[in-house]
């Protein structure tokens, strides 16, 4: 396949495209197995050595989010002095980001279940966000950490609205790339909370909504209880002057989307990071397991508050290497990662935030467009097709619709 | 509006005893009435819901960050008192009693739930009660003991004691001022390692039961102390008698033997309407084993990297298949998928 842009500079010289994906950088079955091994020895050290500072480190970062949080609404609920508005409102963004980056997702990772802590187990934990915690631990600790980089089976590429990946068909829809990326990263939250909903499997007639009925249950539950709490309550003690308080908390709740956002694209979509087949993941060894997630992962660089605000998410590669050791780890760890990846000739990604998103924006607006004429003739076809075909079914009695779905379907390879 | 973190996990900030669901304590004293033992009083917040004399409570100590339970008797007045007492003796491979007999301090914090087990002293009391205890087994009967005389009891109770030697005698000062105290308290010790000085040598046996009031036959009879004298008491409390004896086994925690792969059963705790279900270890992981059985608990990505099927191990030694880790700690949470029993195991599904 030929790509619109050129390579970029850091890639290595060979033509990717003659590589097998699923080993571009040529390791022999010996070194997959090694790798294995220097990565298992690295979690168990870890393991082993987790104790009252992984703890404190937890508990320091709760009290730090819930006193934003308390001092947030605080100043919110006096909303209409302009001082105590922006720092509630900035005191609030930074509680829904520690509860859901640094907190959230790496307790639900199960972290922290070593403590035997029911409050910390990943199984019983829910945060502060619109998507429910038992959803979340399926589409993605299973999913999204298993499935990694796999187009087709791991969902977070593109979440199912955005293209990001050339191995997605063009389709006249992704022409909006750029504005439903924008729109995805404002309601991140709500983006996360239908995840699991599958929507484009819907919309492509694979499943119904019937079918997902207890998903919907459950999202709404947890939508109305946090829309209320925001929307609602906390501006009704307010009285008159509610709508400061709802503002701000609107506000948090969009910076909080757009942070997390932000971070978690620059994840596995900067330039550079690879992407696996299905099939020739199959049967894949623990070492080619390692493998693909230090290759489908990108790290951000900067200092520790920022770490902490992203939820160590920074440290993607280690996250995705040991989704359950406790996160404050991974800084220490990612200097040995880093040392075995230059011993394996395996790049390592990494760069400064500004860098790092910059690429997926560029991915975002070039995916946008068909990789080549043909891809257009293709996607316009299909888009035409698909929209004929659903017409004629709506049209024409049961068996003809059949006919045409199957001429379509033609016309659309 | 505390959604989805719930009030207590505010609170808990500015002090972790206003939480209202969960019992904690405080440690307001330690005293060390030996180097091998310390006695905690402990102050519950509101949540405490009191014991009975002769049962036991579980607290959970955070030791390295890691949270441990284990149970105590606390060995003073029954009800819902201001204060909990329990005493602990320090085990040569007890991580818990180690910890509190070196680093109890007052301020520190502790998990108590309410009182359990069967092994109380009845409502109404007894027309006589006899007391039988062997080393650390002494703290439920001690509760007992105290109840009692706070409630002026003054129908006969007798207590039969087996300590190594007097230096090993928990509570002696205690138990000589309440003998002196109470006409109707009669004490009787055995120093098993240092005959002659006391009341009583040598380990139990008939012989040593008083034939005077109360007849062992008639009185409510409570026993407590390491299996040896169990075995002995409940040899003799056969033929009949059994309905008058109240036996509270009071081992030092037991180190579970690591058995080897493939060895032992496998027991698969249900809660609910669903029966338990055992079966014989393979070896394979405890995910396999359960399928195998026919079960289904959750799963995800079964290499250990999603904790979807993780669950509470409730004892047994199990090993990690990818680390190779080997633990035998009671109530832990393991991931199924990644995990193999070695020798007997429970876990909860």
């Amino acid at each position: 396949m030929t790509t619109a842009t050129p390579a970029p500079p850091q890639a290595p010289p060979l033509d990717l495209a003659a590589r097998p994906t699923t080993n571009p950088y040529g390791l022999t079955p010996e070194q997959f197995e090694q790798l294995g091994e220097e990565m298992n020895a690295i979690r168990q050290r870890v393991l082993a050595d987790r104790g009252q500072r992984d703890a404190d480190y937890i508990r320091g970062i709760i009290r730090a989010q819930r006193g934003l949080e308390v001092a947030g609404r605080g100043l919110l609920w006096a909303g209409v002095v302009p001082p105590f508005w922006l720092a509630g409102t900035a005191a609030l963004s930074l509680s829904k980001i520690l509860d859901n980056m640094e907190i959230g997702h790496n307790v639900m990772h199960g972290q922290y279940e070593w403590m035997n802590d029911p409050k910390l187990s990943g199984k019983q934990f829910e945060w502060d966000t619109a998507c429910p915690a038992d959803q979340w631990r399926h589409s993605h600790n299973y999913m999204h950490h298993t499935h990694t980089n796999i187009v087709g089976k791991d969902r977070d590429i593109g979440y199912g609205v955005l293209r990001m990946s050339e191995e997605q068909e063009w389709k006249p829809y992704y022409l909006g790339n750029p504005l439903w990326a924008a729109l995805l990263a404002t309601f991140f939250e709500y983006g996360v909370a239908l995840h699991d909903l599958e929507v484009e499997r819907i919309a492509e007639g694979e499943i119904t909504l019937a079918d997902k009925r207890e998903l919907l249950k459950g999202i709404g539950t947890k939508v109305r209880g946090q829309a209320l709490k925001d929307y609602v309550l906390f501006p009704a003690l307010s009285g008159p002057l509610f709508a400061f308080p709802l503002a701000g908390n609107a506000t948090a709740n969009i910076v909080r989307n757009l942070w997390s956002f932000t971070i978690i694209f620059c994840g596995h979509f900067p330039e550079g990071t690879h992407e696996f087949d299905e099939a020739e993941t199959e049967n894949e060894t623990r070492g080619q397991w390692y493998h693909r997630q230090l290759l489908g992962s990108a790290n951000l660089s900067g200092g520790p508050l920022f770490h902490i605000l992203a939820g160590n998410l920074s440290f993607q590669i280690e996250h995705h290497l040991f989704p359950d050791l406790p996160a404050n780890r991974y800084g220490e760890i990612s200097v040995e990662v880093r040392e075995i990846c230059e011993r394996y000739g395996l790049p390592y990604n990494v760069g400064p935030l500004h860098r790092q998103f910059g690429s997926v924006v560029k991915k975002i607006g070039r995916l946008a467009l068909p990789d080549s004429p043909g891809a257009l003739v293709r996607g316009l076809g299909g888009a035409v097709g698909s929209t004929l075909g659903k017409a004629t079914r709506l049209l024409q009695p049961p068996g003809i619709s059949h006919l045409g779905n199957a001429v379509f379907s033609r016309w659309r390879r | 509006m505390a959604t989805p973190h719930g009030v207590d996990s505010y609170l808990e900030q500015l002090d972790p005893l206003l939480v209202a669901g969960e019992c904690r304590a405080e440690v307001v004293a330690a005293e060390r009435g030996t180097a091998e033992s310390v006695t905690l009083t402990l102050r519950p917040n509101r949540v405490w819901q009191g014991f009975r004399a002769g049962q036991f409570i579980n607290v959970a100590v955070e030791i390295d960050g890691v949270r441990h339970q284990r149970c105590y008797s606390p060995t003073g007045v029954e009800g819902r008192g201001a204060t909990v007492e329990i005493t602990t003796k320090r085990h040569p491979e007890g991580l818990v009693s180690n910890f509190l007999v070196d680093q109890a301090e007052p301020g520190m914090v502790l998990g108590l739930s309410a009182g359990e087990g069967d092994f109380q002293l009845p409502d109404p009391r007894p027309e006589s009660v006899l007391l039988i205890g062997g080393g650390s087994g002494i703290t439920p009967l001690m509760a007992i003991l105290r109840t009692l005389f706070a409630e002026g009891y003054e129908r006969p109770v007798v207590l039969l004691y087996y300590a190594p030697d007097a230096e090993r005698c928990i509570y002696r000062e205690e138990l000589e001022r309440l003998a002196a105290a109470h006409p109707n308290f009669q004490l009787l010790r055995s120093y098993t390692r240092d005959p002659g000085a006391g009341e009583l040598d040598g380990h139990f046996s008939p012989t040593h039961l008083p034939e005077t009031d109360p007849c062992f036959a008639e009185a409510e009879t409570f026993a407590c102390g390491p299996p040896a004298l169990l075995d002995a008491v409940r040899g003799t409390w056969a033929n009949g008698l059994e309905h008058r004896l109240h036996v509270e086994s009071f081992v030092p925690p037991t180190f579970v033997p690591v058995g080897e792969p493939g060895e032992g059963a496998i027991l698969f705790s249900r809660t609910g309407a669903d029966s338990d279900v055992e079966v014989a270890n393979s070896g394979a992981s405890l995910l396999e084993e359960a399928e195998a059985a026919g079960l289904t608990p959750a799963y995800g990505c079964r290499m250990g990297i999603c904790h979807t099927c993780t669950c509470r191990k409730r004892a047994g030694t199990h090993k990690n298949l990818i680390t190779g880790e080997v633990s035998s700690a009671p109530d832990e949470e393991i991931q199924l998928c990644v995990s193999a029993a070695l020798g007997d195991l429970v876990v909860e599904l």
